[in-house]
């Protein structure tokens, strides 16, 4: 196989150049007899073509084809859908298993979807193979077009081979004896149109828009810089999205952040427009129609790092960096991390109190306020009364055997056994006392535990993020539109003009827009002796419908 | 080096470096939920914690034996079945080197001892009132166990509860 191609003009082209470089003659044998000629890449030879040996060559000959980016595309497209017909696992209620759930809910097509991994489309490997391959492929088949293009540009003669003039879809050719004077109105004419001119022995060559061949590539490169950005996000410290749920009064370490971060909630708290509230009168006739309506979601926070080199469990030292008012939108933003107000919880409870009380005198003997946090053994009361806390489940039920036991530690639904002492009975009377319910197990009582309040708190639940990944997104994305707009918004427009013998030619090239370009060439020839070009495509088809 | 060569070489960089972006996002995000998690292999993070008697327990002062780490709660059935398992195991084991703690997720001190006292648990029981010990384990979900060697290794992970028979052989494993 040969390496090279030399043309008729002397100028030396890689193997499987259509198109010299140089004069534009038509190389290859199978463009020889058609009417016009493919311009795409300007003729040039694709690397790929070039000769086909190595497993490498092999390889990357795969990704240069645009029917593989293609069907890439496609797959990518077909299965990225599929992806949101049901929700993905991570969507899908914490407490439910996915094996389970799918079935269950979708029946049939849910298992299926399951079954073939679909609950975590964007983290499967072949999904992750698909999107690095579509990434090569675009990385190879741009470097695989755009040296050769910037080549055959950079190498263009002006004056073009007569087939290559001949065989452009905008070709025409006039008779004309004042060849001289057309020739400079044109030339002025197409400076005019801001075509940058070049003269080589009475040949014209008029240039506009050349960059904008340089669009599809730009924008290629905004989407590997995009994809790039993805992956840095598997890096360690590049990406954190953690939740953390912080009840009122408690400090805890922010995840994500290594231990570096804690935080204290010191209130949180959900306002409602109120019809009361002067400022918030406008919306009475919605407050009216649908009755609450929240105004803000607002947690107010003290920002903690840790000082010194303390281990886990023990206690460290905290600085203080500052307070903050964390609301929807507006999060605590520090060091790169940022803390959204993301969900809560009302009313959890924090304390309840009990008297004391003898049943049928209900007389009392003294309150007791159990922390449900930190309850005690034993509660002293009135001189000779006390009670003995012998059982505590905050989140009370009854098992398979009818004993209370706790289904978590959320004091979600307290519940107690009691074991009074007084001095009538100084044993001890034994009552369990949950929300709503008392129960004498061991016989009627002369006292109980009366209900004398409770103590609340609110939890609020913030989302920890930290992303050092966005800029990259952000300036490939904006490189991605940058060449959008330069392939879109622009053409890139040649004419060439020739004079021989009497006779001046004309063909006219853009790469979409022809149009645009026909319009070009009429004002130009607008004053001058010089027919209006062809537009041979057109005629074939005017030729072909008339046959 | 003429044209040829050097197109080889260009086209099998370009394509080393695409493969190795490959392998590095498939093992990254195969790896991720346990990069999040504590790996066999690892050194186990040094923590410090008092036990209900108010002994400070920490963990590196436990090199040169192996140390049996149970993270549980009260209200975990699992974690209850296994206790009595681990408590007469504890008694076999710890004159041969083995140390069992037992890390309580932060209840209250009231039902931690109530639970202690019910199944008369001997070993070092220790509670992590502000989660800084379960964080820095990623612990969940419960109960979870880790198997730490002589050298401060971490040589297993369990989760789920364990029968008695099991528990015996992993207190072997990290056996000095």
């Amino acid at each position: 196989m040969k390496e090279v191609v030399k043309c008729e003009c002397g100028h030396v082209n890689p193997h499987g150049t259509i198109l010299c470089e140089s004069c534009g003659r038509v190389l290859d044998e199978t463009q020889k007899n058609s009417k016009m000629i493919d311009m795409r890449y300007e003729g040039s030879a694709r690397r790929s073509q070039t000769y086909n040996k190595s497993m490498i060559d092999k390889i990357w000959n795969f990704f240069t084809s645009v029917k593989v980016g293609v069907s890439l595309i496609v797959i990518l497209l077909i299965a990225s859908s599929v992806g949101t017909i049901f929700p993905q696992e991570q969507y899908i209620p914490p407490t439910e298993l996915p094996e389970v759930f799918y079935e269950a809910e979708y029946g049939f097509l849910g298992k299926l979807y399951y079954l073939l991994g679909f609950h975590n489309l964007y983290s499967s490997w072949w999904y992750l193979i698909c999107i690095a391959m579509l990434g090569t492929s675009l990385l190879i088949a741009s470097i695989d077009r755009v040296v050769p293009l910037y080549r055959s540009l950079k190498k263009q003669k002006i004056a073009r081979h007569e087939g290559f003039l001949k065989k452009q879809r905008i070709f025409g050719i006039t008779n004309t004896d004042k060849q001289a004077s057309d020739f400079e109105e044109i030339k002025r004419s197409l400076e005019s149109r801001r075509y940058k001119v070049k003269e080589e022995n009475g040949n014209l060559l008029a240039e506009k828009g050349r960059f904008s061949r340089w669009g599809p590539y730009v924008n290629h490169a905004g989407l590997i810089i995009f994809l790039i950005g993805g992956m840095l996000r598997f890096l360690p410290g590049m990406y954190v999205d953690e939740v953390l749920w912080l009840r009122e009064g408690e400090t805890k370490e922010i995840p994500g952040t290594e231990g570096q971060y804690a935080l204290k909630n010191n209130q949180f708290k959900v306002e409602v427009y109120d019809k009361e509230n002067e400022e918030d009168q406008t919306f009475n006739a919605a407050i009216d129609k649908v009755g609450t309506i929240v105004k803000n979601y607002q947690a107010d926070v003290t920002l903690y790092e840790k000082e010194g080199n303390s281990l886990p469990g023990e206690d460290a030292t905290l600085k203080k960096i500052k307070d903050h008012a964390v609301k929807v939108n507006f999060p605590l933003k520090h060091d790169h991390y940022a803390l959204y107000q993301v969900d809560y919880k009302l009313d959890e409870l924090s304390e309840m109190s009990f008297n004391l009380m003898n049943k049928s005198t209900k007389e009392t003997f003294g309150t007791m306020t159990i922390s449900l946090d930190d309850p005690k053994t034993m509660y002293e009361l009135k001189d000779g009364y006390s009670v003995e806390l012998m059982s505590y489940f905050p989140d009370f039920e009854f098992d398979e055997n009818q004993e209370p036991v706790t289904k978590s530690r959320i004091p979600n639904n307290p519940a107690f056994i009691f074991n009074m002492k007084t001095p009538d009975k100084p044993k001890g009377e034994v009552s369990f006392v949950a929300i709503q319910q008392t129960l004498e197990p061991l016989g009627e009582n002369t006292y109980k535990m009366a209900f004398a309040g409770v103590d609340t708190r609110n939890v609020t639940a913030l989302t920890v993020r930290k992303d050092l990944t966005l800029w990259i997104f952000f300036v490939g994305g904006g490189i991605f539109m940058i060449g959008v707009i330069q392939g879109a918004y622009w053409n890139h427009r040649r004419i060439w003009i020739q004079r021989k013998d009497g006779e001046i030619w004309l063909a006219g090239h853009t790469n979409k827009n022809w149009h645009g370009l026909k319009r070009d060439i009429s004002m130009i020839l607008e004053g001058t002796n010089l027919n209006e070009p062809e537009d041979q495509l057109e005629a074939k088809h005017i030729g072909e419908k008339e046959k | 080096m003429d044209k040829k060569q050097r197109r080889l070489i260009m086209r099998t960089s370009i394509l080393v470096l695409l493969g190795a972006a490959l392998v590095f996002s498939l093992y990254a995000n195969f790896t991720k939920d346990k990069v999040a998690a504590v790996q066999k292999g690892d050194t186990a993070r040094d923590f410090v914690l008092t036990d209900m008697d108010g002994n400070r327990h920490k963990l590196s002062d436990y090199k040169g034996q192996g140390v049996f780490l149970n993270f549980w709660g009260t209200w975990c059935k699992p974690c209850e079945y296994e206790m009595p398992f681990m408590d007469n195991q504890y008694q076999k084991y710890k004159d041969q080197g083995v140390q069992i703690l037992a890390v309580n997720v932060g209840e209250s001190d009231y039902s931690v001892k109530k639970f202690a006292e019910k199944h008369q648990l001997t070993f070092p029981i220790m509670i992590d009132n502000n989660n800084q010990v379960q964080t820095a384990y990623k612990v969940d979900p419960l109960p979870v166990t880790f198997l730490i060697d002589k050298d401060g290794r971490i040589v297993d992970t369990l989760t789920g509860s364990l029968s008695e028979e099991s528990i015996q052989k992993h207190m072997e494993r990290i056996k000095p």
